[in-house]
């Protein structure tokens, strides 16, 4: 989707774009979170906004999740639309309370009177040895409990798009970035993350699933990460002669199942690739859409390529063999043909 | 600052009309409770937690704020809803799970919005002090006039939610005012069990704030104090932390047998009951008249009964209603 002189960003600037644009024409709209004002947030996601927006909308805040968290919530159904950043996904167990019982219920409590505008953004993923408690996904824990909005970009344009309509939704989205995509040098990065981004705003539908690859052989259901490694997955098949479609769903929540049963009524094969844990979570939530819609839609046995049920280990060969590649991609694909 | 004659009579008007609803509401709560009682039966099903004996509390500070102004309050919020101005037909409603509450029956006693008074309450400890927090950030960002107050109780102070929300209320000099109702017990734990300290208001050193502490549950003082710390947040002077000595006359819940209060507790506590305390003070400084207080009273008799009249006469939520209103 590159083309040559076409502006490419990286996801943390796109994100930091998006929030930018934003920020011009709602004053309404402001970031908080730890180290988002000189730093520029550790993964860059608002770097640079400190210089134009100042450090009362480019908030830096004590190291209280509860707090500045609930405080979200208060500025939001106050009329503000509050950006928060929780740096690690993994540190939700700090401040689930003000997540999942203020933030997420708070609309419904109120019968629809009361709206709450905020994004929360967080970053998951691992893959570089940074221990169990800053390595993990966790959507699908998010996902679960109804009242939030879930997305996850794979890409910069995305993130773009998601930002924006984040920030624009009455209802809290909780904005999860794969740390691998974002762009950032010290992390490792993915580059096909980095695309082409338009200058101008435009808004990425939250809900709506994407085709990343279309086939007719089998469907690579994924998200974040798991995206590119069944575009890489893909490849490798194509050279098998296998075509494989890639379904990349952006959104957890609300998720496009439309999009996800079509896919799979064409190739009548599913694979879900999950970096979340196994047990309870995406995958199975993914196979279940389509076999409670239609059990004969499947000509094989669903296949599901997810985080196995332990704490995410530190040493790197330990890791690197829990997590999702595109090799266990193709071994799935050689034991659902077989 | 002294409250003036209209004031008294507007804080006695809200003291009574709290207590009236809460003796009404407990009524109608043991109404199919019996003889077996089970929470899940009866006109109104769930937990209830009364606020008999805490409205100088609520009306010592409500006194000052305005609708625009934003309060959070706990578990036991009828008295501080009643006083900051929510619809008490809808409010009514909601307790009894109708279609015409607040929140159409989704919230129940314990989560009672109300857009209209900027009041909102919730279930879990400590849980107001960062929507307060956060409000009065936003009223700071908009250079909007306007003060958030969040109630809590005695117990609230151990939780780690309120530190937080303290501290990044003191440090960002918020309008902010935290006011602790010190009831003396946390369901059945008594403060000095759970609480290193006996004055919570001590804790606003921590924060680099006043702190006030105000015995006897007086309507008076706490009107002054309250006064001083809205006047104060509204002048962009940052936060205050007061803790009033209150009493609760009820149970934690409906249904406590209160067999961990001390032998004699229940009767001296009635006996300091604020309601005729005040009156006998209004009548006894010559700022109410006989008469005035017993209009006062037979008024806020029949608003609360036409409020419960409202909410028994309204319609049940269609069971699928259960399913909308998840996202704004």
């Amino acid at each position: 989707m590159n083309k040559p002189n076409e502006r490419k960003l990286t996801i943390a600037r796109a994100m930091a774009e998006a929030t930018a644009q934003e920020m011009r024409i709602d004053p309404g709209v402001f970031v908080m979170g730890e180290d988002v004002g000189q730093l520029g947030g550790i993964y860059g996601n608002t770097r640079g906004l400190i210089e134009e927006f100042g450090s009362e909308r480019i908030r830096d805040t004590p190291i209280s999740e509860t707090a500045f968290i609930g405080a979200a919530v208060g500025a939001a159904q106050d009329g503000m639309r509050p950006i928060a950043e929780l740096m690690f996904v993994d540190f939700f167990g700090v401040c689930f309370d003000a997540i999942y019982n203020l933030m997420a219920k708070n609309i419904y409590f109120s019968g629809g009177n009361f709206k709450v505008p905020m994004v929360l953004m967080t970053s998951t993923g691992g893959g570089y040895s940074d221990g169990g408690q800053h390595s993990q996904c966790l959507y699908g824990s998010f996902a679960h409990l109804p009242g939030m909005k879930v997305v996850q970009p794979s890409n910069a344009y995305d993130a773009k798009g998601l930002m924006t309509a984040a920030i624009r939704d009455d209802s809290p989205v909780v904005y999860m970035f794969h740390k691998s995509l974002q762009g950032m040098g010290w992390l490792g990065t993915e580059k096909a993350a980095t695309v082409h981004v338009p200058e101008e705003q435009y808004v990425v539908e939250i809900g709506k699933a994407k085709i990343a690859r279309e086939g007719k052989d089998v469907t690579i259901v994924g998200l974040g990460m798991g995206v590119h490694n069944a575009l890489k997955a893909a490849d490798r098949l194509a050279e098998q002669g296998v075509s494989a479609e890639v379904v990349d769903l952006v959104s957890l929540v609300p998720l496009d199942r439309e999009t996800i049963r079509a896919s799979v009524a064409k190739t009548g094969r599913l694979i879900v690739v999950d970096e979340d844990y196994m047990s309870y979570g995406v995958t199975g939530e993914i196979i279940a859409s389509v076999t409670e819609h239609n059990i004969s839609a499947l000509k094989a046995a669903p296949k599901r390529i997810a985080y196995p049920d332990v704490p995410i280990p530190f040493a790197r060969g330990m890791e690197q063999f829990c997590l999702p590649n595109p090799e266990k991609i193709v071994a799935a694909w050689g034991e659902m043909a077989a | 600052m002294a409250p003036t004659r209209d004031e008294l009579h507007w804080m006695y008007r809200y003291m009574v009309i709290s207590r009236r609803f809460e003796e009404t509401i407990a009524e109608a709560y043991f109404e199919g409770k019996t003889p077996v009682f089970n929470m899940a039966n009866g006109t109104i099903p769930g937990e209830m937690h009364l606020s008999d004996g805490q409205e100088p509390v609520a009306v010592g500070v409500c006194a000052h704020l305005k609708p625009t102004d934003v309060v959070t309050a706990t578990h036991r919020p009828h008295h501080q809803a009643i006083a900051k101005g929510v619809d008490l037909d809808k409010m009514a409603a909601e307790i009894f799970g109708k279609k015409t509450g607040l929140s159409g029956g989704r919230g129940g006693h314990m989560h009672l919005f109300d857009a209209n008074a900027n009041f909102a309450c919730s279930g879990i400890i400590a849980q107001g002090m960062g929507p307060a927090v956060g409000a009065a950030l936003s009223r700071k960002m908009q250079g909007k006039d306007g003060v958030a107050v969040a109630f809590l109780g005695e117990g609230a102070v151990n939780q780690g939610a309120w530190h937080e929300a303290m501290n990044m209320a003191a440090v960002w000099k918020l309008p902010f005012v935290c006011v602790i109702e010190d009831n003396a017990w946390g369901i059945s734990v008594p403060k000095d069990a759970a609480t290193a300290i006996a004055n919570n208001a001590d804790r606003a050193a921590a924060y680099g704030i006043p702190g006030h502490r105000i015995e006897g549950n007086d309507p008076y003082k706490i009107y002054e104090v309250a006064g001083e710390a809205i006047a104060r947040a509204r002048a962009g002077e940052g936060p205050t932390l007061i803790e009033v000595e209150t009493y609760r006359l009820a149970g934690h819940f409906m249904g406590d047998a209160e067999a961990y209060r001390p032998e004699g507790e229940k009767d001296a506590l009635f006996a300091k009951d604020p309601i005729p305390a005040m009156r006998a003070r209004m009548l006894e400084d010559g700022s109410a008249s006989e008469a005035e207080l017993d209009r006062i009273e037979a008024e806020a008799a029949e608003r609360v009964a036409a409020a419960i009249k409202f909410a028994r006469e309204s319609e049940e939520p269609a069971p699928e209603d259960a399913l909308t209103a998840v996202f704004a």
